[in-house]
């Protein structure tokens, strides 16, 4: 067993409305930024330990399915690194 | 018969779910997620709150909590189930129905009196009312805005599982009634089974005259149906 930490990042999916993103995206603008878009994600890094690589990334897709993401408003990544 | 109102850490609306119910005359009780339905459940109420503090997302947790096993048992008999409000919430991350309730296209929480139309009356829920028919609810949450891609809405509306849309005082079904950006100004949808439903607004909160109005009273008789 390796010790990893993957790394999930949870998105809304194309075309799903963000108003706490277009909340945030004003705010900045009415501090005189100038930007075009702002999207907001939810990143989750969790520390495991795997027989390797695909099989803690393989984990950590699970805990997105059942529980970090919601499949009808959500798209995820998971990036997987050792752990020192 | 009893009707189990399921308390979550955070639920707020159990009791007015009970009083409400007791007020009809249907046998009702709450009862603590932890210790798991009554055997002689005859009905659940997942009730209104803030369960788990909406972390992650609102109803997130609940609905992966063990109770929640022998709700969905319970619902795939035939078993009357309701949420309402974060109970709908928690519906809907339980897969007892489809679609997600997300974040208003406000940004903002609402605590007001909405009009929505009656869909269909041939559910337990819809029964006491007329084809068409606008009644008053009151809404109050930051997360009610039905969200699900056109294909599945589309199947959703094929398959005449909208029990609600919010409207004006006369029905139509505007975006300046719709408030909080819902797709079709969906409030209320029925799972696989019509004896299992969702909404966002509060029948429980208009169910005593006292107190809010009554337009809420025949959905709940939805528990005395056979």
């Amino acid at each position: 067993m390796s010790a990893y930490t993957a790394t999930v990042t949870v998105r809304l999916k194309q075309g799903v409305l963000d108003p706490e993103a277009e909340t945030t995206k004003r705010a900045l603008e009415r501090l005189g930024f100038e930007l075009s878009g702002l999207r907001s994600a939810d990143r989750f890094e969790v520390d495991l330990d795997a027989a390797d690589e695909d099989a803690a990334r393989e984990r950590a897709s699970e805990m997105a399915e059942r529980l970090l993401a919601n499949p009808t408003i959500h798209d995820y990544d998971v990036e997987v690194a050792p752990r020192e | 018969m009893t009707v189990s109102v399921v308390r979550f850490g955070g639920s707020n609306c159990d009791r007015d779910a009970l009083r409400a119910l007791e007020d009809l005359g249907i046998d009702a009780e709450i009862v603590w997620h932890e210790d798991g339905l009554p055997a002689d459940t005859t009905g659940v109420v997942l009730p209104g709150g803030f369960s788990y503090g909406d972390y992650l997302r609102a109803g997130a947790m609940a609905a992966r909590s063990p109770v929640m096993d022998e709700v969905r048992e319970l619902a795939s008999e035939g078993v009357p189930v309701l949420g309402v409000c974060n109970g709908a919430q928690v519906g809907c991350e339980s897969g007892l129905t489809e679609g997600a309730f997300t974040t208003n296209a406000s940004a903002r929480f609402q605590c007001e009196h909405v009009h929505v139309r009656v869909e269909r009356t041939d559910t337990p829920w819809t029964a006491g009312y007329e084809t068409g028919e606008v009644i008053e609810l009151p809404i109050a949450h930051g997360e009610g805005r039905y969200e699900i891609s056109e294909d599945r809405l589309t199947q959703l509306e094929t398959q005449d599982r909208v029990l609600f849309r919010y409207c004006d005082a006369d029905g139509n079904l505007t975006d300046e009634a719709n408030p909080n950006g819902s797709k079709h100004n969906v409030a209320g949808v029925v799972g696989e089974r019509d004896s299992v439903a969702v909404l966002m607004p509060h029948p429980e909160r208009a169910a005593l005259a006292d107190v809010g109005g009554t337009d809420g009273r025949p959905l709940l008789r939805g528990f005395a149906a056979e």
